[in-house]
């Protein structure tokens, strides 16, 4: 059995947190996913709470600090992503975007993406389309064509509206999972490699 | 090892008095912290290069010509000198200029600049940062070393028959130092020379440093100009003292609090800890700065910022006195004993005059001018 590492993000503010409810539910469907396709999944959950500061201190210093540093590493160093955040004014909430924006703008080229959101209202579900999936595109993360999002009529009423959050997040984690098992691991980019261009290349100039 | 200071130019309101000094306030202050910097027994002074406001030195050359010509153990230097929007055939010439003028007590670092604006300002663009930096620099070197250069290149006009003057004082050009925070490929360029490489080694956490000078040492050993712990290393760092840890911070924090760079963001606490920043007794500067070594390893150049975020001159001039005093003194004799024998210090002129095999007039002397085909000596005859 390969592994694969999930990176899960979180942008819930309260505890308990919805938002978090639903990544935990879209993560254990995404590790059921990869086992059914041979894989096993090592996990690790960055809670954007936690880090409210931290993203804040890197906004004016322009580094991370430690405690994000230890973030940002998990979230680029994944392969896979679920990335789940609540919706204000009709888009993600502006601790989930410091989150991305502070993230090399390369970290997540060709990451496959899950994209969870919850709302106070179910008239708020197209965020996930007009807001979450044009900033992955422009991460060229590769997001999923199911997107989950959960309203309050989606966690009342037991099993009468269980399946249908539970099928939603179901599609999704297949969805993800396919992406994960079908690309190797990861492989750590690393800066500070010798270089591939030599520097008499780089003097002979582009095109030479 | 080589101590000293080096100096944004930035000009920003004393946030303890309201007040925010003239432009010609700032450069009559940055003249007498370079003198300060002599007088106190400091090896280097470098000023940086800006093209806009809150800064004042778009010119360094004229600065460290004024300085040379009022000191005469300092060593002059830039940080940095803008590689990419400076036409190299200018840097050729005005460094060999301040390097008569200096007797050789100049070197220069390289730069990029980091402000997109700048650029367009002298028809260039930021994207082509790299580009620029290794094609000038690559025209700046041949500018110095061959008398006659034919050039052909993307970004400026052709020479042809062209002749840099002043010729580089005694034959040796300046020591050139590379400056890049995290561009591994201005590391690699340095390395590919043999020149040194600086890391301004503030305002950003320490592993960024750490990981850029593994790489230029691992690269300079690769070229063949000697083993890695050989490589020519330069770091910042940014220090305020006070005989008293508890007085410097209590003074320092509002210039913290509202720098440009960090102001408004992470603490004092927090930024001390995440960067090489240092606020405390003398003692603890020491101790911070001996500590830079364990994870650069022995390096030969020490530049402390000073006098950013608007610090007051007569501050300024206190933070020298006790540098020189009790800082510097301390520091050089530490480092010295912990130098193996094999690892160099900073290059000098007259340490690269000896290499070169002693000095030699450089001068070109035109064999009659183009026109009339006369020689200067045919005219006075």
């Amino acid at each position: 059995m390969s592994t694969r590492t999930l990176a899960v993000v979180s942008a819930g503010l309260g505890n308990p947190s919805s938002t978090r409810l639903l990544a935990d539910r879209l993560t254990t469907a995404a590790i059921e996913a990869l086992g059914e396709r041979g894989v096993s999944a090592t996990v690790e959950v960055v809670e954007l709470r936690q880090h409210a500061r931290d993203l804040a201190d890197n906004l004016t210093s322009g580094f991370a600090n430690e405690s994000l540093r230890g973030a940002v590493e998990t979230v680029a160093g994944a392969d896979g992503l679920i990335a789940v955040t609540p919706i204000f004014s009709a888009s993600y909430s502006g601790l989930f975007k410091t989150f991305f924006d502070v993230l090399d703008k390369d970290a997540l080229t060709g990451t496959p993406v899950l994209m969870g959101a919850t709302a106070g209202t179910a008239r708020h579900s197209l965020a996930l389309e007009h807001a979450l999936r044009p900033l992955f595109a422009y991460l060229r993360a590769t997001a999923v064509p199911t997107a989950v999002f959960a309203a309050p009529e989606d966690w009342a009423g037991g099993d009468s509206s269980g399946p249908a959050l539970t099928g939603r997040v179901r599609r999704a984690a297949g969805e993800l999972a396919d992406l994960v098992a079908g690309r190797p691991p990861a492989a750590p980019d690393d800066p500070f490699a010798d270089p591939a261009t030599s520097f008499e290349d780089l003097l002979r100039g582009p095109g030479a | 090892m080589q101590f000293g200071v080096f100096t944004v130019s930035d000009i920003t309101q004393d946030p303890t008095t309201g007040r925010t000094p003239t432009e010609a306030e700032r450069l009559r202050a940055v003249l007498a912290i370079a003198q300060k910097a002599e007088e106190v027994g400091l090896d280097v002074f470098a000023l940086g290069e800006h093209h806009n406001p809150p800064f004042f030195s778009s010119s360094p050359t004229t600065t460290l010509a004024w300085i040379a010509a009022r000191t005469t153990t300092l060593q002059l230097s830039t940080a940095t000198t803008l590689i990419t929007t400076n036409d190299p055939v200018k840097i050729a010439e005005d460094y060999a200029m301040l390097q008569h003028l200096a007797g050789g007590r100049v070197d220069l670092m390289m730069g990029r600049g980091n402000t997109g604006p700048v650029y367009p300002w002298f028809g260039q663009d930021i994207r082509n940062g790299i580009e620029l930096a290794v094609e000038n620099y690559a025209l700046l070197r041949r500018l110095w070393t061959e008398d006659v250069v034919d050039w052909q290149g993307k970004y400026r006009t052709p020479l042809q028959g062209f002749t840099s003057t002043p010729r580089p004082l005694d034959g040796v050009p300046p020591f050139v130092w590379h400056g890049s925070i995290r561009s591994p490929q201005i590391a690699e360029q340095a390395a590919y020379y043999g020149d040194g490489f600086f890391h301004n080694h503030i305002f950003w956490p320490k592993e960024h440093t750490q990981r850029m000078v593994e790489f230029y040492r691992r690269r300079y050993a690769h070229y063949g100009h000697g083993a890695a712990d050989q490589a020519i290393v330069g770091l910042g760092g940014q220090v305020f003292m006070r005989r008293r840890s508890q007085d410097a911070v209590d003074e320092f924090r509002p210039y913290f609090d509202n720098a440009p760079v960090y102001g408004h963001g992470p603490s004092l606490e927090d930024f001390s800890r995440e960067t090489p920043l240092t606020v405390g007794s003398p003692q603890q500067v020491i101790e911070r700065t001996l500590g830079f070594r364990d994870y650069v390893g022995d390096y030969q150049r020490q530049l402390f910022l000073i006098d950013h975020a608007g610090l007051p001159l007569k501050t300024v001039l206190e933070q020298l006195d006790i540098l020189g005093e009790e800082v510097v003194p301390v520091l050089r004799r530490e480092f010295a004993a912990l130098k193996p024998a094999h690892v160099p210090d900073a290059p000098t002129h007259a340490s690269r005059v000896a290499a070169a095999g002693g000095a030699r007039d450089a001068t070109v002397h035109t064999g009659g001018d183009g026109v009339t085909g006369r020689t200067a000596e045919a005219v006075t005859r």
